[in-house]
């Protein structure tokens, strides 16, 4: 069992990353989309379908940091220190978007609420573009001697890194782009569905140029995709990145049939599960582009010269925390889900959650 | 890379660690009391059906969402921040407090982010039950969340449980000895009870200020009441707790005790120093009042208890700054001195039918409204400060725990978090002023009064004086 623990806690921590990219992803794409949807009401019910969860969401974050000191404390000791810059730029972001969900209602004239709506777009352009910008950092290498970060302070900026930055921010904004679609209607739903078509296209092009880049940033990375057995295994993400493409247009063009076909739901909600078929398929898209992350990493979690298993807590500390781990993550993922069921269904302008 | 002219990455890490942490706390130290008022006024309307208290949850939830949402994105910097700036601190006891702070991420964080959009939008959408057990599981997660980062930092205190490998980590190896080490039961009750304090006087300060303007507000009155009581009740339990936690300290860590009483040499029946100054360079303490064998007295509790000095340990093992950790001390008892004082004359004047009309004490009342965060965050200055030069206390050096990082990125980082926490912070604050000084009415609206629910005309207010009535107030 023992050296079995830094694998179940690496797929923990990367479930619990990936849950923060998919949910905090639409919550940040929101505020992405802002600059497009400049009318206060669409602004009110874009922000108001995710005030009831954006909290929980982003609790995801802190799991992945309190998670990484627990099991992996070598992993938090250096990759912090070394994107420190782009980190403490995305927290001071999060803190504008954070508080402007509450303050953007509570502001009492227009010119403070236009600012509000301005902390919460700026910050969620500057979280996400840091948070892609930590990531390509991460992927392209982190120097470690003696057990500490041993570059610079500006080692994370680089064209690639800046290039997963913009890469994150479009991905962002079609997250959100199709949240939207699954919860709003009428003209706001027509206008979040041309916005995903275009970020759609935009995000598959930022998915291939990204995985054109990686295999020749680390040898490593060229054998991992490049040599048998591993290009056998590895071949069907690409394949079914485009088999979602293909799906996730399609499914775009069905939720504008529908909303055309169906009359406005008088008394309901007007909640429809297929209205979330773009949505899932995005997250399709995500999840493949992070297992591909995880097959060049592989098994580093410090990359190019740490692993999992040189990286791990003790087995006493990793078996403490996983005891409850393996009772209160699906508690959580059972009340969050059930959070996001009562909440179901279309938001609509001029109405808030009472 | 380092700039000559710039303080030392390791001081400006340490300040950062400082401002970052004691403007977050600021908001637990209100949300965690908060939380549980709201809890006992919703289950005070469920149970009597009396509207003043639906009311005051409205109107105290509106305060509680802004609270909850800074304490929520401030507290997020302190879970980065470990490593960020902490990074040789974070690898030696990871193993050790890192699975105590998951649990706090996987029994409150989740808990209370889960249930609080129920608890602020979910009212008359979902009716009164499931709301009322969302309200109390918000209120159990700021308690839950309590436990864990407090157990953590007690053990930065007097660590135990623990074994140290070769090459320095420390490892667990006892989690009971871990969670419940020696400070901890002190430290989290003393804690947990400031935090229902500070509460208790904002709660009081905002009732007095509008029972000067309109003594007959019913809301006003019942929340002044309420922390009233909890001011006359609490706040002298407080100080015997305080003198328990004391006591603790003493034992585990006398160069801090000897550092807040300002005593260099060990003595018999030493005198309480009230006010004075702590000389560094002279190592002694110049005195301007104080009372004969008072201090052995609450250490020892003996006229000629011996207690000890700060010249019994060398140099490098005394709290680094000695002056700070007197003067927080003396901040914190003073200031629970005057809240126990304003508590025990809310007893004499409620029995003489006077409460609601006493200007002076109003006017106390709402100059006390701060002493509760004023006396937390003092408290914390004291026992923080009086752990140095240690992070982990006598194993673990303050500059060995430092992040390698140069000291313009530290400098840059926190121009950034002062310059965001006054804008960011500052607006929160001022917009809860807003809301202080609106009086609680009948009928208050939610949390969301400016939502586009009112703008549209979609009012909800016959819904509300139907659930006000105690009724079935379902979706």
């Amino acid at each position: 069992m023992e050296e079995h623990l830094p694998l179940i806690w690496a797929i923990l921590i990367a479930t619990a990353v990936f849950l923060y990219v998919c949910m905090d992803g639409f919550d940040l794409g929101l505020g992405i989309l802002f600059p497009w949807f400049t009318h206060k009401d669409e602004r009110d019910v874009m922000v108001n379908s995710v005030a009831p969860v954006w909290d929980g969401n982003e609790t995801w974050l802190v799991l992945g940091g309190a998670g990484l000191l627990a099991v992996f404390p070598l992993a938090y000791a250096t990759i912090f220190p070394a994107l420190y810059m782009p980190l403490m730029l995305m927290l001071l972001a999060l803190i504008f978007r954070g508080v402007s969900f509450e303050m953007r209602f509570k502001a009492h004239s227009e010119r403070a609420q236009t600012w509000w709506d301005r902390a919460f777009s700026w910050g969620s352009y500057v979280a996400g573009f840091c948070q892609g910008i930590a990531l390509g950092a991460l992927v392209q290498g982190i120097r470690v001697e003696n057990r500490a970060y041993a570059g610079g302070w500006w080692d994370w900026l680089s064209p690639f890194s800046l290039l997963t930055g913009l890469a994150l921010l479009v991905g962002y904004g079609l997250l959100g782009a199709c949240w939207l679609i699954w919860k709003s209607e009428g003209a706001l739903a027509a206008k979040a569905r041309h916005m995903a078509r275009r970020l759609g296209v935009a995000t598959l092009g930022f998915i291939a140029l990204i995985s054109l880049i990686m295999p020749f940033l680390q040898p490593a990375f060229f054998q991992r995709w490049f040599t048998l057995p591993w290009m056998v295994l590895a071949s069907p993400v690409p394949i079914l990145v485009a088999v979602l493409a293909w799906r996730f247009f399609r499914a775009i063009d069905a939720t504008e049939v529908r909303e055309a076909e169906a009359p406005r739901d008088p008394t309901g909600r007007g909640f429809r599960w297929r209205d979330g078929a773009p949505f899932l398929y995005v997250l399709g898209w995500f999840f493949l582009s992070y297992t591909g992350l995880g097959i060049s990493l592989w098994p580093n979690i410090v990359p190019p010269g740490i692993s999992i298993w040189e990286a791990a807590a003790s087995p006493a500390s990793q078996a403490f925390l996983l005891v409850g781990a393996a009772v209160l993550i699906p508690t959580i993922l059972a009340y969050t889900g059930y959070t996001y069921w009562l909440f179901r269904g279309k938001v609509r302008v001029g109405e808030g959650y009472h | 890379m380092d700039g000559g002219f710039l303080p030392s990455a390791l001081d400006l890490a340490r300040f950062q660690f400082a401002f970052t942490v004691s403007f977050h706390f600021l908001f637990p130290a209100f949300t965690i009391g908060l939380a549980s008022f709201l809890m006992v006024l919703e289950g005070l309307w469920l149970a009597t059906g009396r509207s003043v208290y639906l009311d005051l949850f409205r109107y105290w939830l509106k305060v509680f969402a802004i609270a909850f949402a800074m304490g929520v994105v401030s507290g997020v910097v302190m879970s980065y921040q470990f490593g960020t700036n902490w990074s040789a601190f974070s690898d030696r006891i990871g193993n050790v407090i890192g699975p105590v702070m998951g649990y706090e991420v996987l029994t409150a964080f989740f808990l209370e982010a889960g249930f609080l959009g129920i608890m602020l939008f979910g009212l008359e959408r979902f009716g009164k039950r499931l709301h009322f057990t969302a309200t109390c599981l918000v209120a159990l997660g700021t308690l839950i969340s309590a436990f864990w980062i407090l157990s953590a930092n007690s053990w930065m205190h007097t660590p135990q449980g623990y074994s140290i490998a070769p090459d320095g980590r420390f490892m667990p190896e006892d989690w009971w000895a871990i969670i419940f080490n020696p400070s901890f039961p002190f430290r989290f009750v003393h804690t947990v009870t400031a935090a229902y304090l500070t509460t208790a006087f904002i709660v009081g300060g905002v009732g007095a200020f509008h029972l000067l303007r309109d003594s007959r507000n019913a809301g006003a009155r019942r929340s002044f009441s309420m922390a009233m009581w909890m001011a006359a009740i609490v706040a002298p339990i407080q100080i015997l707790i305080g003198d328990m936690h004391g006591l603790n300290t003493l034992e585990h860590q006398p160069q801090k005790v000897a550092a807040m009483e300002g005593h260099w040499e060990r003595q018999r029946g030493a005198p309480l120093i009230l006010l004075g100054q702590p000389d560094m360079a002279a190592e002694e303490t110049h005195v301007l009042l104080e009372v004969p064998k008072l201090s052995a007295l609450i250490l020892t509790h003996e006229l000629n208890g011996e207690t000890p000095g700060l010249k019994d340990f060398p140099p490098d093992e005394r709290p680094t700054d000695v002056p700070l950790v007197f003067w927080a001390f003396r901040v914190m008892v003073g200031l629970g001195t005057l809240m126990a004082t304003l508590g025990l004359v809310s007893l004499f004047l409620r029995w003489r039918g006077r409460l609601y009309d006493t200007r002076l004490f109003l006017r106390a009342a709402v100059a006390m409204g701060p002493a509760g965060l004023l006396a937390v965050i003092a408290g914390w200055v004291t026992t923080e400060a009086g752990r140095q030069p240690f992070t982990v206390y006598g194993l673990l050096r303050t500059p060995e725990s430092v992040s390698p990082l140069a000291s313009p990125a530290v400098a840059a980082s926190l121009l950034g978090f002062v310059l965001v926490y006054c804008v960011v912070f500052g607006a929160g604050i001022w917009y809860l002023f807003r809301l202080f000084g609106q009086p609680p009415h009948e009928a208050e609206p939610g949390p969301d009064e400016n939502q586009p629910i009112r703008t549209s005309g979609i009012t909800p207010a016959p819904a509300m004086r139907h659930a006000a009535g105690g009724h079935h107030a379902g979706p």
